[in-house]
C-alpha cells in the first residue's frame, strides 16, 4: 500500500494505482477526456494536468503512477493554469456549433469549458475541418468535433475485440477513420458513442430527435438476452427515444449491445398492433378490448369444452416477464390441463423433469470474470451474447484459457486455447472425446458412452485446462440446446463436468428462460408436441412461431389448422394464422420481472405509457382468467403477481430451484449422417420482435438478407464452386438462396441462418439439406 | 485494383516476422509496409490490407503506421521520389533554396508529379544529417549530401 495527500487528504492505495485512481477513491474529479476505468491509458489529452510536489511541472494524474508520500494538488494555481492551457489548445479546432450539435448538454468538453475555457477564443486563424465519415447505420460522425482522445479505438481494441477505428495520419492532420471502405460493424459499437466526451460520434437513429435535458430518464432491464443489462431508457412525450446503459459492474458493466441499444426504434414503429383485432370472415376488424377479450374468452370456452383442455395451448416467448407467464400458466392451469411453454426452438425435451432444478448459469455472470478456464459448447457467442462474449474476452486477455467446441468457426476475437468446429452431428463425438480425454488424464475409466471415442489434441488440450487447478468452467449455448440430441449432449457434458470438477452451465436463450421454467410456464406438451399434434386453440404471448420455432413451417400448419390462434403481440403479426390480435405492452409499457440466466430478479416499472390502446399483459391475462372465471386471477398490482410467482423471492432465486445435474439421461451417440447437414443461427438482430422490427439494425451487415453459407472445401466437392444462386431443399420445402463461401462453416455442413421468412420454409434448424445451383 | 505480396515479399516479411517474439507479428508492420512499397511502387489500400492480412493485424492498424510516416506513399508517385529536407538546419544551410531549384527545374511543386510520371518532389523531415545540409533522399534510400545547384543538376541527369 502506498500513502498519498490528494489535496490535503490522505489515503492509502495498493501499488500500482494511478493519481486517477486515487482522486477517485476519494471522490475527487480531476477533468479528464482521454481516461476512461476500463480502458487502457493513452494519456493524450492532458486534460488531467495536476501538480505533484516536487515534480518540475505538471503531470497527468492518469498516468502518474503513485508513489510513497506523494503530494498532489489539482487545483492549485499550477494545475489550473495547466488545464486552461489544455482547453484552450482543445478548443482551437473545435467548432463553436453546441446549438446544432447532438451532444449539447451531455458533453465533456462543453461541460468542462464551461469550468476551464476563456470566454473568448485568441485563436484567429481558420479551424481545421475534417470530413465525415460513413460508419454505418448506427453511428453518426461530426469529425471536425474530434479531440483525439482515441477513446473509440481503445474500445475497439480492448472491449469489443477488433480495432474498426483508427487515427491515420499525424498531428494536425489526425483523423478518426476506418480502413478505406469499412464500417464499424462490431456488435458492441454502440459503446463508442456513450465513449466519445465529444460530438464526434452520436447515435444515427437519435439523431437530431430530442436534447438531453428533455428527456427523463428511467431504469429498465432489457429483453433481449439473457444477461439482464441494466438499461437507462430515455422518454419524451411517452415515446422512447434513447436507451443507454446503466452501470451495474456484476451485469453488463458499463457496456451494452447494439440490440440493447437501438431496437427501441420498433417501439415507435409502423408495425405496431394499438388496437385489438378480430378475423372475421377472412377480414381483419378493429375492436374495442371489450368485444376482443370476449371473443377470446369464449373462443377458448368453445375449444376447452369441444376438445378437452388438452388441446389448447400457451407459446410466450422466453422474453416474456415473470408475470405474464405466470398468469399464463394460471389460465392454463384454470382450463383443466392446457399447455405452456416458452422453448419455441428446442427440438429434444428428454432433459424434462430430469434436471435437479432450472437450467442456469451454474455460477454468477461476476465469476465469468474470475474463471481460469472455460469451455464453450455451440454458441455463437459474439452473436447471442455480446457482453458474455465481452466478459471472456476480458477474461482471456488476463489469463483465462477459453477454449470452444462448436459448429462455427466465427472469429470470437479473443484468444482462444483451442477450438474444435464440427458438424452438429459430431457434436457428440467430440464431447465423448473430451470425456475420454478426462478420463484418461485423470486416470479412471471413461463412461461407457465415451470408452471407444477417438481423442484428438485438442480434446487433450481442452480437457487439460478443465482439470487444472482453478476455477473452470463448461457452458452449454444455444446450438446445444436446440440440438436434435439436446438431452444426450447434456448428458456428456455433464459426464465432462464430473471428471474435470468444472462448473456445467447454460447460456439461456431469453432474458427470462430462468423465470419461465420457474413459474411453471413450461408445463403440459411441449411445443413440439403442440405441433405435432391435434392443437384446436392457441395463445401466441409475444411469440413469433413462425420464425422461432424449432420448425417453423410445421408450426405455421399447426396453428392453420387449430380453430383459434388468439395473438398478445405488441405487433400486427400472425395475420394469416391468428383470428384474435390482442395489442399487449412490450418491455417498456408495462412493469415486469426478468429472472436472468445467473438466477438474478430484476423487476422493472413501465417507462412510457402504452401506446394507443395497448394493455400490459399481465392485466389482459388476467381480465382474462376472470371473464373464464377461473380462480387465482384476483391481484391488484404486478408486483402481487410476481410475489407469488416466485413465492416472495427477491433480488436472487433460491439457490435450490437452480440445477444443471440431470439423472438418468442416456449420453448422446453419434449419428452418422449422409449429405450436407444444416447449420443454423438466429442472427443477433433476427433474435426477437422487436430487434427485428428496428429499422437502423436492420441495415447493419449482420442483418444482411440470408444466404447458403458454404466451406470452400465442401462447395468445390459439391460442385459448387462457381454457383452463385443456389436452390435449398429439406424435406419440409425449399428456398432460394445467394451462395457464400465461408470457411467458418465446418466441413459438409451448409449454414443457412433461420429467424428470416426467407429460410424458414426449410422446417427443422438441423437435419440435411441438399444444395444445388441455379 | 488488386494487389498480392509476390512470393520474395512474403518471404522478406517473415523474415522481419521471425526477428520478433511469436505472437508479436504487428512489430513486424513497419518492415511489411516497407517490402509492400518497394514491390508496388506506392502503398495503395490494397497493399495495406494484403500486408495487414499477412501479418494477420486488423488492416487499420497497418493504415495507422502507413499513414504516420512520411516515407510511406499512399498516393501514387513516379519513378524517382526527390524528397528535400526543409527542416531548420537545412533551411538555415540552403534547404529551401535547394527545394525552390528542383521546383523551377522540374516544373512542380511539393507533392506533385512531372507529367511524364519521371519525378516525385516531396519536402522531407530531418533526415539525420544536418552537417550535410542541404540534404535530399532519393526514393527513400539514397541520401545525397551538399546538394548545391550543380550537384542537383547532375543528379536530375543521372535520374533522367
Amino acid at each position: 500500500m502506498l500513502e498519498i495527500e490528494i489535496d490535503g487528504q490522505k489515503l492509502e492505495v495498493p501499488d500500482g494505482s494511478t493519481v486517477m485512481d486515487a482522486a477517485n477513491r476519494l471522490g475527487l474529479h480531476i477533468p479528464h477526456f482521454c481516461y476512461h476505468k476500463k480502458l487502457s491509458i493513452a494519456a493524450n489529452c492532458r486534460m488531467c494536468l495536476v501538480q505533484v510536489e516536487r515534480a518540475p511541472k505538471p503531470l497527468p494524474a492518469c498516468a502518474t503512477p503513485v508513489t510513497n508520500g506523494m503530494k498532489v494538488q489539482t487545483h492549485s494555481e499550477q494545475a489550473v493554469t495547466a488545464q486552461k492551457g489544455v482547453m484552450e489548445f482543445l478548443l482551437i479546432n473545435h467548432p463553436l456549433d453546441c446549438p446544432i450539435c447532438d451532444q449539447g448538454g451531455e458533453c465533456q468538453l462543453q461541460d468542462l469549458a464551461v469550468g476551464y475555457g476563456a470566454s473568448s477564443s485568441r485563436y484567429q486563424e481558420e479551424k481545421r475541418v475534417v470530413m465525415n465519415k460513413n460508419l454505418g447505420p448506427l453511428i453518426s460522425t461530426d469529425m471536425t468535433r474530434c479531440i483525439h482522445c482515441t477513446r473509440c479505438v481503445r474500445f475497439g481494441q480492448e472491449i469489443a475485440g477488433v480495432m474498426e477505428l483508427g487515427m491515420a495520419n499525424r498531428g494536425e492532420h489526425s483523423e478518426i477513420m476506418t480502413f478505406v471502405g469499412h464500417t464499424v460493424d462490431s456488435e458492441l459499437s454502440g459503446n463508442m458513442i456513450d465513449l466519445c466526451p465529444v460530438g464526434a460520434l452520436t447515435s444515427k437513429p437519435f439523431r437530431y430527435s430530442a436534447r438531453t435535458w428533455e428527456l427523463s430518464r428511467r431504469k429498465t432491464v432489457s429483453p433481449h438476452d439473457s444477461l439482464g443489462s441494466n438499461l437507462i431508457v430515455q422518454v419524451k412525450h411517452d415515446e422512447v427515444k434513447r436507451v443507454l446503459p446503466l452501470e451495474n459492474e456484476d451485469v453488463n458493466e458499463c457496456w451494452i449491445s447494439d440490440r440493447d441499444r437501438f431496437s427501441y426504434e420498433a417501439l415507435n414503429g409502423e408495425e405496431r398492433l394499438t388496437k385489438p383485432m378480430i378475423k372475421q370472415n377472412g377480414q381483419w376488424l378493429e375492436v374495442d378490448w371489450q368485444t376482443a377479450l370476449e371473443y377470446a374468452a369464449s373462443s377458448l370456452r368453445r375449444v376447452t369444452d369441444e376438445h378437452g383442455a388438452g388441446k389448447v395451448g400457451m407459446l410466450a416467448a422466453p422474453y416474456a416477464t415473470v408475470e405474464e407467464l405466470y398468469l399464463g400458466a394460471q389460465l392454463m392451469r384454470g382450463l383443466g390441463g392446457g399447455s405452456i411453454d416458452t422453448r419455441l426452438r428446442q427440438s429434444d425435451f428428454g432433459l424434462d423433469g430430469k434436471l435437479s432444478g432450472t437450467p442456469w448459469l451454474g455460477m454468477k455472470i461476476a465469476d465469468v470474470s474470475k474463471l481460469n478456464a472455460a469451455l464453450v459448447v455451440g454458441s455463437f457467442l459474439r452473436k447471442d451474447h455480446p457482453l458474455l462474449a465481452q466478459r471472456l474476452r476480458q477474461a482471456a486477455r488476463r489469463g483465462t484459457r477459453v477454449s470452444a467446441l462448436g459448429v462455427s468457426g466465427e472469429d470470437w476475437l479473443m484468444t482462444t486455447h483451442a477450438r474444435v468446429t464440427v458438424a452438429p452431428s459430431q457434436l457428440a463425438a467430440e464431447l465423448a472425446g473430451l470425456v475420454k480425454a478426462a478420463a484418461d488424464i485423470r486416470g479412471v475409466a471413461a463412461p461407457a458412452a465415451a470408452a471407444s471415442a477417438s481423442v484428438s489434441d485438442a480434446a487433450r488440450r481442452i480437457a487439460q485446462s478443465l482439470i487444472d487447478d482453478g476455477a473452470r468452467a463448461i457452458f452449454l449455448g444455444a446450438v446445444v440446446q436446440q440440438h436434435a440430441q439436446a438431452a444426450g449432449l447434456h448428458a456428456l457434458a455433464q459426464e465432462l463436468a464430473r471428471l474435470t470438477g468444472a462448473t456445467l452451465g447454460y447460456l439461456g436463450e431469453g432474458a427470462n428462460s430462468v423465470g419461465a421454467a420457474v413459474v411453471g410456464a413450461q408445463t403440459g406438451l411441449n411445443p413440439q408436441q403442440m405441433f405435432a399434434g391435434d392443437l384446436r386453440a392457441c395463445v401466441l404471448l409475444h411469440a413469433e412461431p413462425e420464425l422461432d420455432a424449432a420448425n417453423p413451417a410445421a408450426a405455421v400448419e399447426a396453428l392453420k389448422r387449430a380453430d383459434t390462434v388468439i395473438v398478445m403481440s405488441p405487433f400486427k403479426t400472425g395475420l394469416d394464422y391468428a383470428d384474435c390480435l390482442l395489442p399487449v405492452s412490450p418491455f417498456t409499457e408495462t412493469s415486469g420481472t426478468f429472472v436472468s440466466i445467473e438466477g438474478r430478479i430484476q423487476s422493472f416499472h413501465a417507462v412510457v405509457r402504452p401506446k394507443g390502446e395497448t394493455r400490459p399483459a399481465w392485466k389482459v391475462l388476467r381480465v382474462l382468467g376472470s371473464m373464464l372465471e377461473l380462480g387465482g386471477f384476483r391481484f391488484d398490482s404486478s408486483e402481487q403477481v410476481r410475489d407469488e410467482a416466485l413465492s416472495g423471492a427477491t433480488g436472487w432465486l433460491p439457490e435450490y430451484k437452480l440445477g444443471n445435474t440431470a439423472s438418468d439421461v442416456a449420453c448422446a451417440t453419434p449419428a452418422a449422417v449422409e449429405g450436407l447437414q444444416r447449420v443454423a443461427d438466429f442472427p443477433i438482430y433476427r433474435n426477437d420482435a422487436l430487434a427485428r422490427r428496428a429499422p437502423a439494425l436492420a441495415a447493419t451487415r449482420d442483418s444482411a438478407v440470408p444466404s447458403a453459407r458454404i466451406s470452400t472445401g465442401t462447395a468445390q466437392a459439391a460442385g459448387l464452386a462457381t454457383a452463385k444462386r443456389v436452390r435449398v431443399r429439406s424435406a419440409a420445402g425449399a428456398c432460394e438462396l445467394d451462395l457464400t463461401l465461408d470457411d467458418t462453416v465446418p466441413a459438409s455442413c451448409v449454414r443457412v441462418s433461420a429467424g428470416w421468412p426467407q429460410t424458414a420454409p426449410l422446417g427443422a434448424l438441423s437435419g440435411t439439406l441438399n444444395v444445388e445451383a441455379v | 485494383m488488386t494487389f498480392s505480396l509476390n512470393e520474395a515479399s512474403r518471404a522478406a516479411i517473415d523474415r522481419e516476422v521471425a526477428k520478433y517474439p511469436e505472437g508479436q507479428a504487428i512489430s513486424a508492420v513497419m518492415a511489411g509496409l516497407r517490402i509492400a512499397q518497394e514491390q508496388n511502387g506506392w502503398l495503395t489500400p490494397e497493399a495495406i490490407e494484403a500486408v495487414a492480412t499477412h501479418l494477420n493485424i486488423p488492416p487499420m492498424a497497418a493504415m495507422e503506421v502507413a499513414t504516420f510516416y512520411n516515407m510511406y506513399d499512399v498516393k501514387p508517385v513516379g519513378r524517382w521520389k526527390i524528397t528535400v529536407c526543409t527542416n531548420l538546419p537545412c533551411a538555415l544551410s540552403g534547404g529551401e533554396q535547394a527545394a525552390e531549384y528542383v521546383k523551377e527545374k522540374l516544373g512542380i511543386g511539393f507533392n506533385e508529379t512531372t507529367a511524364d510520371g519521371r519525378f516525385t518532389l516531396k519536402e522531407g523531415e530531418c533526415m539525420g544529417v544536418c552537417g550535410d545540409a542541404p540534404a535530399i533522399i532519393v526514393n527513400n534510400t539514397r541520401l545525397c549530401s551538399w546538394m548545391s545547384r550543380e550537384k542537383i543538376d547532375a543528379l536530375l541527369d543521372e535520374l533522367k
